[in-house]
């Protein structure tokens, strides 16, 4: 298709916390600062900028995106904010990827921030505005009805019990006890302290959901004979997908997310990856609810319908298994401030890829992994293929 | 790269030190108010529920039947073609029983929203509401259920025009 090969060459981010003393702005400006750092670059080698941010209703500030721009350098630059809700921050990267894949630019700084504390007293009521105005808000609802909504038909539909789901959290939690910038890092976790936690919404438990937090991360893109200069070791973008679902989420199957497959089905046809489940050797499947990590898993073929349970059972999951699944510690571990989370897992494959990722650094050379992003009402499935 | 990067930017605060003053914030309270025109779909389907029924729309091309109603078909992008009204009862597809309003306060008894496909739409559309007059442990997916309407005289032409929806205790099929 006459696209240029595009890679990732820098990345940074900042802690992910409940509440961070610093505003949105100077959370961006610190994830930008520290990616342009990692591949010793400044704002004058950046040609353009893309922001990611999700609802303007978390900061009460209408175009958010504008508002922020002076934390992302963009100021006498292309800049664009983009935003498709939870999905956002792994879109935000494949807006960089088709600024230079295009040929438009050579280098392109990628941000995403959220900070959902300044929602008082919690973000959660701002999320009832995503329903419909006429036929659902009347009925009070709130975000987590929808997940536990899908979560009670994922489970029925294949027969999962509670328990195993459990363990995807217990996983992910532990493995986020390695991460230096994890919010809920646990690293003695277990399965009963999941299922003994306060039920929110039945099948959702405490520990089922991941937490509220204020980052940022950002990282670095840059044209294949720029980055060949910057860094012995790019990590190049191999795929992208992206796609979108019905409005009308009560009109659709929500055992089986199709449209996570049918972005993934892109992104694996523009990598040229015939068998997902061979191919993929580190998988960062979207993770706000422990089910929704199976559910992503199943949408981008590297397991059957109702078996990516399968995986967490058997070990194939686990940080030194043969598919480690989220060795990052994922949302329910580092934490979910929206955006930011997404463009985390980007940043992790990046790290797993080069072979930087410390303690968390799954073993045996991995060469390539997927991240994956989800959201609006039910309904956006982003994904991004990277490789070394 | 954070193997050789310890210290990461981002300064937590707890929420003591937030309520306790000890650092600086300024608050406010967003005002949005909002009427928004119903349409020619949803004016449909809110005046059905005024008088007492629920509607969808059907397209010929792709013999659908939606609900709630709309003015486009999202599978051929041809207009829909008839309005057309549906029965009152229908099949829980999914549920839960929460335990926090949507400001998240805790409550003891739980709230019971539900996905219910109604009878006479294409099967898999079904509509948010919620359960009632249902024991939360015999609640299942699969279960018969029939929409409990407010007084004709109290209906103002709202979703919340249906209390909500209980058992009709019918034989199940599946």
């Amino acid at each position: 298709m006459g696209m240029r090969k595009v890679a990732v060459v820098g990345a940074g981010m900042t802690k992910f916390v409940r509440r961070a003393q610093e505003t949105a702005k100077e959370l961006t400006w610190q994830a930008s600062r520290m990616a342009l750092q990692s591949c010793e670059m400044t704002m004058d080698d950046i040609e353009a900028v893309c922001l990611g941010t999700a609802p303007d209703a978390f900061d009460g500030i209408h175009m958010n995106g504008e508002y922020l721009s002076d934390g992302a350098g963009a100021w006498r630059k292309p800049y664009m904010r983009s935003y498709v809700g939870g999905g956002t921050g792994v879109f935000v990267p494949i807006q960089g990827w088709y600024h230079i894949a295009s040929g438009l630019f050579d280098v392109v700084l990628v941000v995403a921030e959220e900070k959902m504390s300044s929602y008082y007293p919690h973000a959660q009521a701002a999320f009832l505005t995503i329903f419909d105005h006429t036929t659902e808000r009347p009925l009070k609802p709130n975000l987590l009805w929808i997940f536990a909504l899908e979560m009670n038909r994922y489970m029925s539909t294949y027969g999962i019990s509670k328990a195993d789901i459990a363990r995807v959290s217990v996983l992910h939690k532990q493995n986020a006890a390695d991460h230096p910038c994890a919010l809920l890092g646990e690293a003695n976790i277990s399965v009963e302290d999941v299922l003994n936690s306060e039920v929110l919404a039945w099948p959702v438990q405490r520990y089922d959901v991941s937490p509220v937090s204020d980052g940022a991360v950002a990282v670095v893109l840059a044209a294949e004979h720029i980055a060949k200069r910057i860094t012995d070791k790019p990590i190049w973008i191999e795929g992208v997908g992206w796609n979108l679902d019905t409005s009308y989420w009560t009109n659709k199957d929500l055992a089986y997310p199709r449209y996570v497959e049918y972005a993934a089905r892109m992104a694996y046809e523009m990598a040229g990856i015939k068998e997902p489940r061979k191919e993929i050797h580190i998988a960062e499947p979207y993770d706000p609810f422990d089910y929704k990590a199976l559910h992503h898993l199943e949408g981008l073929q590297l397991a059957e319908r109702g078996k990516a349970v399968q995986l967490y059972i058997d070990g194939t999951a686990a940080r030194d298994g043969n598919m480690p699944v989220c060795p990052s510690g994922g949302l329910l571990g580092v934490g979910n401030p929206i955006a930011a989370a997404g463009l985390m897992k980007i940043a992790e494959l990046f790290w797993q890829l080069r072979g930087e990722a410390g303690a968390r650094q799954v073993p045996g050379d991995p060469r390539r992994g997927i991240a994956q992003a989800w959201g609006d009402l039910m309904q956006v499935g982003t994904v991004v293929v990277m490789g070394r | 790269m954070t193997s050789n990067h310890h210290a990461f930017p981002g300064t937590p605060l707890s929420e003591d030190e937030f309520r306790q003053g000890k650092i600086l914030f300024n608050h406010d309270r967003l005002n949005g108010n909002f009427a928004w025109d119903t349409g020619i779909a949803i004016g449909s389907y809110l005046a059905g529920l005024k008088e007492g029924y629920l509607s969808g729309s059907r397209c010929a091309h792709c013999r659908k039947v939606v609900i709630p109603p709309r003015v486009v078909c999202e599978w051929c992008f041809r207009p829909m073609d008839t309005y057309v009204r549906l029965g009152d009862t229908g099949t829980v597809n999914t549920f839960s029983l929460c335990y926090v309003t949507w400001d998240v306060q805790r409550i003891i008894d739980p709230e019971m929203p539900a996905v219910i496909e109604i009878d006479g739409a294409s099967p898999g559309h079904g509509i948010l509401h919620k359960l009632g007059e249902v024991d939360p442990q015999a609640l299942h997916i699969g279960m018969r259920v029939r929409a409990v309407w407010k007084p004709a005289e109290q209906r103002t032409g709202a979703i919340t025009d249906i209390l909500y929806f209980k058992p009709t205790g019918e034989e199940e099929t599946r």
